[in-house]
């Protein structure tokens, strides 16, 4: 286990405290709190010596002779409880206790760590964590726990079908004798790694299904986590970028005199994405881009503004696009039908505004390169950093570090800020390493946001107010376009991530036609916390609604007949209307809205309670349910659907990013609106008992919120808002 | 070269006095608990405690922090930071973990002047704290469970 780089690593960590300065290097040690090994951590942080690790069967786990058990986990923690998760599924067929067990970031290395439903790609994302995990983890616990068994049957001389396991300590009842994990772990290590494994049943489950405490709890509230912008190197470097005021616009000059006068300030250098200033630490450098004098060529910069946009995409909606789904005969059901229902929906561009703004932390020597990062592109980013330095993809090491956040932003298949992280360090003196940090108005206002979308669509009713024909149009840019995922994502014209949610509604309509436009624009666009659902279910679940409205039927009747042939919608549908009273009056200026949506296999139904007052909207209350197959850990599923449509309800009520002549409007939190804790409403979550193979929930509430709240807010008002954020009269 | 009082003990720091606190505490003494968010006192994520009071270090100069108690995070031991420190965990507060040092540090300065705040009360003044992953239902059940303990 024990590799050049992490002697290395811990070495320098343990120094890990020099500072820069003007006058040179100050060797100020600081407490090392973080060396703690017996936490979970990303990275490096804590990487149990040589001599602790005695056993190791897999790429997944290992066990010290301290009876600590280390789970590796392929993939980033940025919040969503996947290293909790992970280690579950592990410590489950393992039969460990749940206290021995840390959490580990694995190193990029696509050959061990691949997500496997990624194909060759080590990363995170499309809540596939534990989903693509489900039986890789288990069978890594459960080879682990059968070469103890077999090690400890040829120690004591007994037979292996004699020995129990139970949190953590292997016995033989009939002799007495017992050991623990650790005391077995030598030993283990010598067993041959058995080429198939008998997995639990689920009724044999012991920590699978419970509320197991979070492994990143203690050092999350302690201040004692690593992030990435926590790291410090001897000999650091922190970089701050001035970025182009317009998307496109280059760099045609600039005066670095004011910015070298700072003190502190080390580098001034001209790179890709703009003008680096390099300072001892982040307060020079910032200092100095603020003193920096930049002209802009912006000859070839994109200058529209939103509404420009959003005109030019209804334009676009007049025509036919290419199409996505197409069952019966659309055109001349329309024209028969008895009843015909139009509507046009539209969302803004949104930043993901994660609260750790983007930083990376690089150190390029004659051996390589070294980053630190919240990496949740692990593979995708290596390869980038692999091409741009010319070196092997295995000469660029990466330390996955906790996320502070990201909904989809450190997971930029164009590898943006890494890239620019990589520029400043390769000019930097050989193993010099540089953090660069992004301040939250590079965040706002340096690219890749949620796309703005129109859809526009009409609905015909029969002549007993059955819905029987449905057309969508969706028009908004093509996040997968120019990405390398193109050529797998992209069928036939239709970017899968523009059309999931819509393409597979899953009501029965006889006829059925969806198409698409994908226009292509200089903004940076990007995935946000469930992709194209974030869209798709606003325009699908409130145009629903309407149609309800307009055949006078109760909406969740409605949605009902049309759902015979999917019981898991169904499922959620009917247990979140339960829980949540449907049919109970509200008072004045009160509405319930429900919403039922499918994104990443995991099905999730809401009802909003809202208020609606001079104005303002006030949700009140939201009943969640949600079918995610075996629930792996009720709590942090439970966290993720309060969390999830927490985060999708600032996207319902305030976030909008809006571009003038091009300029991004909004640069921080002030105008840049998020939910804050006296808009969160009171949020219960219910979740359906399934023995299915469990799916993703990182992301799955997020997109519901939005039609639930509108929903309601036309229960309440009567007004029908078709534009996120939603704005009443 | 100025000194401050940090976490109990006096330290020499060779900075500008103008400099924020947040970065002579992060990137001079390696107190990274505290967060950078926004800089602007929006989020809160850099909320600490100067004699005992809830203030944004990334606006506040460190000048301002001289002959002061500075408390951090990494430093916060009252029984009411403890209480608040012990309900995060028991209620699972915690998601990306970036912003909760910061909110943290207000709820329990909130503690320190009302045992038993109301649901308005926690409102307003964790109203400065953002929370990106929404973690606001469960900060509050968390307050509320820190007061009932630390009387």
């Amino acid at each position: 286990m024990k590799s050049d780089w992490i002697t290395n690593l811990s070495r320098r960590r343990f120094l890990a405290a020099g500072v820069a300065t003007a006058a040179g290097l100050t060797l100020g040690i600081m407490p090392v709190t973080r060396a703690d090994t017996r936490r979970s951590g990303p990275g490096f942080a804590g990487a149990a010596p040589a001599d602790q690790a005695a056993f190791q069967p897999n790429a997944f786990l290992r066990i010290g002779s301290d009876n600590q058990i280390t789970v590796i986990s392929k993939h980033l923690e940025m919040g969503q409880g996947t290293y909790t998760g992970l280690a579950t599924l592990v410590a489950e067929e393992l039969d460990a206790a749940w206290e021995q067990v840390r959490v580990e970031g694995a190193p990029a290395d696509a050959k061990r760590y691949r997500n496997l439903y990624w194909g060759e790609a080590q990363g995170t994302g499309g809540s596939t964590a534990i989903a693509n995990s489900w039986m890789q983890m288990r069978k890594a616990g459960a080879a682990a726990r059968h070469m103890l068994v077999e090690a400890a049957a040829k120690q004591w001389q007994v037979k292996a079908d004699e020995i129990g396991v139970e949190a953590g300590r292997l016995t033989h009842a009939p002799s007495g004798r017992s050991a623990s994990f650790g005391e077995m772990a030598d030993a283990a290590a010598q067993q041959p790694v058995p080429q198939e494994v008998l997995l639990k049943e689920p009724d044999e489950f012991r920590l699978i299904g419970k509320r197991l405490p979070r492994k990143d709890s203690p050092e999350k509230t302690d201040g004692s986590a690593l992030f990435t912008i926590d790291v410090q190197l001897l000999e650091m470097y922190t970089a701050v970028v001035a970025h182009p005021p317009r998307f496109g616009a280059k760099v045609r000059s600039f005066d670095d005199k004011a910015a070298r006068a700072i003190k502190g300030v080390k580098q001034v250098l001209q790179i890709p994405s703009g003008i680096a200033v390099v300072g001892d630490d982040f307060w020079s450098a910032k200092q100095g881009r603020d003193a920096l004098q930049v002209e802009w060529d912006e000859s070839e910069a994109f200058k529209q503004s939103s509404s420009e946009i959003l005109d030019s995409y209804r334009e676009l909606a007049d025509q036919p696009g290419t199409v996505a789904r197409n069952e019966g005969d659309s055109e001349t059901a329309m024209a028969k039908a008895a009843k015909v229902i139009e509507a046009e929906y539209s969302v803004p561009f949104l930043a993901h505004a994660p609260m750790e703004p983007m930083d990376c932390v690089v150190r390029i020597d004659a051996s390589g390169c070294e980053i630190w990062n919240g990496e949740q592109m692990n593979t995708g980013d290596q390869m980038a950093v692999a091409g741009l330095l010319g070196l092997q993809p295995e000469q660029v090491r990466i330390h996955m570090l906790y996320a502070g956040g990201s909904f989809g932003r450190r997971a930029n298949p164009k590898a943006d800020y890494v890239l620019e992280a990589v520029h400043i360090a390769k000019t930097m003196p050989p193993g010099t390493p540089v953090k660069l940090i992004w301040t939250r108005e590079d965040d706002m206002r340096a690219g890749y946001y949620r796309p703005l979308y129109l859809h526009k669509l009409k609905a015909g009713l029969d002549a007993e107010n059955r819905p029987m024909v449905w057309q969508q149009r969706i028009v908004g840019q093509s996040i997968l376009a120019g990405t390398p995922f193109e050529s797998v994502m992209v069928k036939d014209g239709i970017d899968q991530t523009s059309v999931e949610g819509a393409a597979n509604l899953p009501y029965a309509l006889k006829h059925i036609h969806i198409d698409l436009h994908s226009p292509q624009l200089q903004v940076p666009v990007l995935w946000w916390r469930s992709v194209g659902s974030t869209h798709t279910a606003f325009a699908v679940e409130c145009f629903l609604d309407e149609l309800a409205a307009e055949a006078g039927k109760d909406p969740v009747a409605f949605r009902r007949a049309l759902l015979a042939e999917h019981p898991r919608h169904l499922g959620v549908l009917n247990l979140a209307v339960e829980k949540a009273g449907w049919d109970e009056p509200l008072g004045r200026n009160r509405g319930r809205g429900v919403a039922v949506h499918e994104s990443f296999n995991s099905y999730v139904a809401q009802v909003a309670e809202v208020t609606v007052r001079r104005g303002v909207i006030y949700v009140d209350r939201v009943v969640i349910a949600v079918d995610c197959g075996v629930p792996v850990n009720p709590d942090v599923i439970e966290a993720q659907m309060q969390g999830g449509m927490g985060f999708g309800l600032a996207a319902t009520l305030a976030s909008e990013l809006t571009l003038r002549e091009g300029r991004v409007e909004q640069s921080n939190f002030h105008d840049y609106l998020t939910l804050r804790i006296d808009q969160m409403p009171e949020v219960e979550v219910y979740i359906v008992p399934s023995t299915e193979a469990p799916t993703g929930v990182g992301e799955p509430a997020t997109p519901v919120i939005a039609p639930a709240v509108a929903n309601a807010v036309f229960a309440a008002t009567g007004q029908r808002l078709r534009q996120l954020p939603l704005r009443p009269a | 070269m100025i000194q401050l009082t940090i976490n109990g003990s006096k330290q020499s720091l060779d900075i500008d006095p103008g400099m924020p606190l947040l970065w002579a505490l992060r990137d001079h003494m390696g107190l990274t608990g505290t967060k950078f968010g926004c800089g602007i006192a929006q989020c809160g994520s850099c909320t600490i405690h100067l004699d005992g009071e809830p203030v944004r270090s990334c606006i506040t100069p460190a000048s301002e922090a001289i002959g002061k108690q500075i408390t951090t995070i990494e430093g916060l031991k009252s029984p009411s930071g403890k209480a608040v420190q012990a309900a995060w965990r028991e209620l699972e507060v915690v998601q990306c973990g970036y912003c909760q040092s910061g909110q943290i540090m207000s709820a329990a300065a909130l503690l320190e002047r009302k045992s038993k705040p109301t649901d308005a009360e926690i409102d307003a003044a964790m109203q400065g704290n953002l929370c990106r992953c929404a973690t606001y239902v469960r900060i509050r059940a968390a307050i509320k469970a820190a007061a009932n303990k630390s009387v």
